[in-house]
């Protein structure tokens, strides 16, 4: 028996502990907090990469610190993992907890209504009129029931109450919000274990299959093929990229199925995987026309040339072979862009390297040699960076942005209201009082109360003139 | 005429306005502060023409598109909503001592927007999407309330040092308790539109690179703008804090508002945001 009531008390101070709000203020603290760090430290990067960027001494106490807090990949370390987890367990059982409370008073069939409650508001309206309450009745009941959704008339001694009230729902606001909140996480766990993040690099006129994942060395196979077709890059006159644009098809069983050109922002989707616009690059040309330019004689020349594939200088003077490509070559510690090396081997002399950049035609003019070597036209051939991700869980997500949005709405800017008309009659005049009362906003309440009386009280002046006019 | 003149001369009709604000509050006069709200209505007028005519221009120059793409054109935007909202809360708490803490920040808003590369650029592919409209204008009417909730954090806490009430000054200034309660508002009216906007960041995200969320420093500071925003909601609804409490809170809330847009850039980055290419 005691053993029994221990562990119902360890329960019972478990679930209190995961009800305080303190432990959602300190929690949403700390997320702020930890989270500052994983902007300071840039994350997911190489170990070269950190290597560089701090210098021995820190990269070790930095790596040191990655072995126990994962600082290097924090958003998913284990202690942020926790955090998360505790906030959602604190708002799971917070909203439990209140939801007993606030079930109680919005699931009821009749609002109860204690006038004295009303009575005792320290902001009330207060006035007279010189009508019956009867009259007054007839005049308030229609009113009032136009703009609450709920109202009822109570009878007293000597007159009547009106009680009304609306938005009584409302109260379900801030469980609106904790749930949109729970489906977030959610959306995000069932991605992060069905779902995979990657990319691929396909050259135009290929297609690819297997997709490098994120962060890992493992790698992907698609039930279908990704063929690129087609890149094409558009630049604005400043120089600015203006579009990336890759044609894409699917094929699968060795038949195209699907064809769409995609740019960013417009992606591919095929079988639940979405294909995304992320990148490109330049493939080295496969097929190259040389120029040479005799010195001695002004003659130009052009040979098709292709790597590795000797060529015969006109006029005698040697042999050239192209090497290597590069998309952006380094020349006495300036990028010049794309570059072709190769060696020139002469009839008389020493082999020499030959740097040719795409963008310097005229370059090796300052070698100052007996041929001037150039590219004269190649063939550009790009591939395309495909990111290729596959989140089940973004559908969950997304219904709870929307109730999220919903609910902060709710919580924030409606209210259950209630009102209560007191009407007590004194020989032929009526005294008034009108009072509500609102779960949020009672600033709000206090003017709509204000404007409220005005406006009865209009309307019965108006009445009693218009009854008036009838008697002459 | 051209939009950019318009926002030069909108920059000092703003900076009137704040001076005859001040003016107004210190020596306690009616005239200038009636002039100071048609000078700040002036000022969102130009402001207005000068948003307008910007998009209109860009659209001459063959590459339309909201005028909404780069710092210079969102701390427009940002001083156009702060203008909106205050003349706003102006009507409606009839107090322009209000006016004195909120326009100048319009002003620095404008005048630190006209350090900036004012021209109008073409947009980049990351950015040619129906979200970016939604995205800014939600993020900058949620930053634009957490900047006169901050306005409103400082006045609090200025009269609130004066406990017994004599400074002359702070005698023209809301009760603390309507401060309080004005800021309370702009937080829950920045709070929404802060969700609202990290959520059409997030929708836009996903359809550009494929993920909702990827910790980038700039989402994940605006995620640290909203905790502390939301510690601050739940202090004040459910454990009842008010006053100095919310008040520090609230402008911790705005630094981080402001880190968020400005300082971000500042911080080192394996990864460049939406970056293409090598």
């Amino acid at each position: 028996m005691i053993k029994k009531a221990n562990s119902s008390d360890t329960i019972s101070r478990v679930w209190k502990f995961f009800t305080s709000v303190k432990l959602t203020v300190v929690l949403l603290l700390s997320l702020a907090v930890t989270s500052i760090i994983g902007t300071v430290i840039p994350q997911s990067g190489t170990a070269s990469e950190y290597f560089h960027k701090y210098g021995e001494l820190r990269y070790k106490i930095l790596s040191f610190l990655d072995s126990i807090f994962d600082i290097f990949d924090m958003y998913h370390s284990w202690w942020f993992q926790l955090l998360l987890l505790l906030l959602t367990i604190n708002i799971i059982i917070c909203s439990i907890d209140r939801m007993k409370a606030t079930w109680k008073i919005i699931f009821v069939k009749i609002p109860p209504f204690n006038v004295s409650r009303f009575r005792r508001l320290e902001y009330k309206k207060e006035f007279s009129e010189s009508s019956m309450p009867d009259e007054l009745e007839q005049i308030y009941k229609p009113v009032i029931s136009r703009s609450y959704g709920y109202s009822r008339i109570e009878q007293t001694d000597s007159g009547f109450c009106l009680f009304a009230e609306k938005w009584r729902w409302t109260r379900l606001g801030v469980y609106i919000v904790h749930l949109s909140i729970i489906l977030m996480l959610l959306g995000g766990l069932i991605g992060s274990i069905f779902g995979f993040e990657g990319f691929v690099n396909i050259p135009e006129g290929e297609s690819a299959r297997k997709i490098n994942l994120r962060n890992t060395t493992e790698m992907h196979l698609l039930d279908f093929e990704i063929k690129c077709e087609d890149f094409s890059l558009s630049f604005y006159d400043s120089g600015a990229p203006k579009e990336y644009r890759s044609s894409l098809v699917i094929i699968e069983n060795g038949k195209p199925v699907l064809k769409k050109d995609i740019i960013v922002n417009d992606p591919l989707r095929y079988k639940g995987i979405n294909m995304f616009q992320s990148s490109y690059g330049t493939l080295p040309p496969r097929e190259v026309t040389l120029s040479f330019t005799i010195r001695e004689t002004g003659m130009e020349y052009k040979k098709k040339a292709a790597i590795n594939k000797p060529v015969e200088i006109p006029e005698g003077l040697g042999t050239f072979i192209l090497k290597d490509y590069s998309s952006s070559a380094g020349f006495k510690g300036h990028n010049i862009g794309e570059a072709f090396m190769g060696i020139l081997t002469p009839k008389i002399g020493n082999t020499l390297n030959i740097l040719l950049p795409l963008r310097f035609p005229s370059f090796d003019k300052m070698r100052k040699g007996d041929v001037i070597i150039a590219v004269a036209s190649h063939n550009h051939e790009y591939y395309t960076g495909l990111q290729v991700t596959k989140d089940p869980g973004v559908w969950v997500v997304y219904s709870g942005f929307i109730l999220m949005i919903i609910g902060c709405f709710v919580t924030f800017f409606m209210s259950h209201q209630r009102l209560c008309i007191e009407v007590t009659g004194k020989g032929n005049r009526s005294m008034v009082m009108v009072a509500g009362t609102s779960n949020k906003n009672k600033m709000g309440m206090q003017r709509k109360i204000e404007i409220l009386s005005e406006k009865l009280d209009k309307l019965v002046t108006a009445q009693v003139d218009r009854l008036k006019a009838e008697d002459c | 005429m051209n939009s950019s003149i318009i926002l030069s001369v909108t920059t000092f009709v703003y900076g009137l306005a704040a001076f005859l604000y001040i003016v107004s509050w210190v020596f306690k006069k009616e005239a200038p502060g009636k002039l100071a709200l048609w000078t700040a209505a002036l000022g969102l007028a130009g402001n207005t023409a000068g948003i307008i005519l910007r998009w209109i221009e860009s659209y001459k120059l063959g590459i339309g598109h909201a005028p909404l793409s780069n710092l210079y054109e969102s701390l427009v935007f940002f001083s156009w909503t702060i203008l909106i909202i205050y003349l706003f809360v102006e009507r409606k708490y009839k107090n322009r001592t209000i006016g004195a803490f909120v326009t100048p920040l319009a002003f620095f808003a404008m005048a630190y927007a006209s350090l900036h590369n004012n021209s109008i650029q073409p947009l980049i592919p990351a950015l040619k999407s129906n979200w970016l409209i939604a995205h800014v204008i939600t993020c900058f009417i949620g930053y634009a309330a957490f900047a006169i909730a901050f306005g409103t954090s400082g006045m609090y806490l200025i009269k609130k040092r004066d406990t017994e009430g004599k400074s002359l000054l702070l005698k023209r200034f809301p009760k603390t308790n309507t401060i309080d309660e004005l800021t309370y508002q702009m937080i829950m009216l920045g709070f929404l539109f802060l969700s609202i906007g990290i959520i059409t960041g997030a929708v836009w995200a996903n359809s550009a690179w494929g993920r909702y969320w990827g910790w980038d420093p700039k989402e994940t500071w605006s995620l640290i703008t909203w905790f502390i925003y939301a510690t601050l909601l739940h202090a004040k609804m459910m454990r009842g804090w008010h006053g100095k409490r919310i008040a520090y809170l609230s402008i911790a809330g705005f630094a981080a508002v402001l880190f968020t847009y400005f300082g971000v850039n500042l911080l080192p980055g394996l990864h460049s945001y939406g970056a293409m290419g090598q």
